[in-house]
């Protein structure tokens, strides 16, 4: 077990990062959708669309990565002692915060992981986004000085730590067993589960080989604490380059592996899912990087801790799911032709209310 | 001996852990600072902090969490 002794030193998001940097082109290659090998926040908005929770029929697949980031955490928690199932954090002000952390990113398209592989990628749009990122957490920090505070999670009967797990498995099954239960008056069947014939849900990795590669990712990423919000946190908080080091392996790795597959094309039009206005890449992650700090991690994050047992982590999970639906049915997604009609009143809706979660919440037993 | 100042953040989110010792240890300047915390992220954050800063980590596992000494 020496890789895994060395994931808990100042080595540990390195690995994990550079592995994160090579799995997520490898993906590209065999099939998931340009620069969006891995992204938290698009394959939630693919699953909340296999599930009918939005109707955009080109967004709709039951991504097997998600679970596998989770059930690869929960593999290295159970396997190192540290499934610790917890709950009472402020779980529906965590809920709320994931609704608006995936409406600043599906304004941008794509979570931090997705900034930095498209910006692996070639894809000038990114830094836009990055930099709205960096502002976010900037903000978030402000508050987090101030006293901000979601309060402290309490330990919690071991069935609780095993719902996102659960249904993980469940996502899983319905992948591999993919019913379709509606029907057209014709008899054809419709979903849910709905699967894109077009569009960038119709685009994937083979099953196993996403699911394999997502648990290995989570596995790593549970023992190293990689966390790509924390990164830019911790470097403006304490000047702790420790994860920072993570995300720059990210990139590193990302873009050695874009470039010896074939994948690196640098510019700033036409790149694959993506838009090129940069005020609303900018304020779209700027809402993200706030709402993720103030829950304390990137979706990533939030789903290893889910997979530890962290139930209000899970919560964070299941507003990004269903905040993804409710975006799409409001036209609220950006496209490659830029922000949804609704897109900037979400983002600056989003910002109020996390702004006001930022002046208003502290720990009571402070 | 200095009296043992003590803090207790388990059950807190990052990066709270990590901000209220450096506070306290920051207050404190020199002297004795025993941390109940959680194992995990805030064990490994706070000690990777405190010996940054040149102080001394000692613990042990409490069951409910962990109990850090930090000393300078």
């Amino acid at each position: 077990m020496a890789t895994t002794s060395l994931l808990t030193t100042r080595w540990g998001p390195i690995l994990t990062g550079a592995a994160i940097g090579v799995c997520a082109p490898l993906l590209v290659k065999l099939g998931n959708p340009g620069n969006m090998g891995v992204c938290v926040a698009c394959f939630s908005r693919d699953i909340a669309g296999a599930l009918g929770l939005h109707r955009a029929a080109p967004v709709q697949y039951l991504r097997p990565e998600i679970s596998g980031l989770v059930l690869g955490a929960l593999l290295a928690a159970l396997l190192h002692r540290e499934f610790r199932p917890r709950t009472g954090s402020a779980p529906l002000v965590r809920f709320v915060l994931g609704i608006c952390a995936v409406a600043g990113a599906l304004m941008f398209l794509g979570c931090p992981w997705r900034a930095y592989l498209r910006l692996a990628g070639g894809d000038g749009n990114a830094m836009a986004g990055i930099g709205g990122l960096a502002a976010g957490i900037a903000l978030g920090v402000l508050f987090l000085r101030r006293g901000f505070s979601l309060g402290r999670t309490r330990p919690a009967p071991v069935a609780v730590g095993w719902i996102i797990p659960a249904l993980m498995l469940g996502l899983l099954a319905l992948l591999l067993w993919a019913p379709q239960v509606g029907r057209t008056p014709e008899g054809t069947p419709t979903g849910p589960v709905f699967f894109s014939t077009q569009g960038p849900g119709s685009q994937h990795a083979p099953i196993l080989v996403a699911f394999v590669l997502a648990l290995w990712m989570g596995y790593l990423a549970q023992r190293s604490r990689f966390c790509t919000v924390g990164a830019i946190r911790d470097l403006i908080l304490m000047r702790d380059a420790h994860l920072f080091n993570g995300v720059l392996a990210v990139i590193g790795a990302a873009l050695v592996t874009n470039v010896a597959l074939g994948l690196f094309k640098p510019g700033f039009t036409a790149q694959p899912i993506a838009h090129t206005n940069t005020l609303w890449n900018f304020l779209g992650m700027t809402l993200s990087g706030l709402a993720f700090t103030l829950a304390g991690g990137c979706p990533g994050r939030q789903l290893f801790l889910a997979g530890e047992g962290d139930a209000d982590a899970g919560m964070f999970a299941l507003g990004v799911l269903v905040g993804a639906g409710i975006v799409h049915t409001f036209n609220a997604a950006s496209s490659a032709a830029g922000p949804g009609p609704t897109g900037p009143a979400f983002v600056i809706a989003g910002l109020v209310v996390s702004v006001m979660i930022g002046l208003t919440m502290r720990d009571p037993q402070r | 001996m200095a009296p043992t100042r003590q803090i207790d953040v388990r059950g807190l989110s990052c990066p709270e852990p990590v901000l209220r010792v450096g506070d306290a240890l920051r207050a404190l300047g020199t002297g004795r600072l025993e941390v109940l915390l959680d194992p995990g992220t805030a064990h490994d954050n706070i000690v990777r902090i405190a010996e940054r800063a040149g102080w001394r980590v000692t613990g042990h596992d409490e069951g409910d969490g962990l109990r850090v000494m930090l000393e300078k």
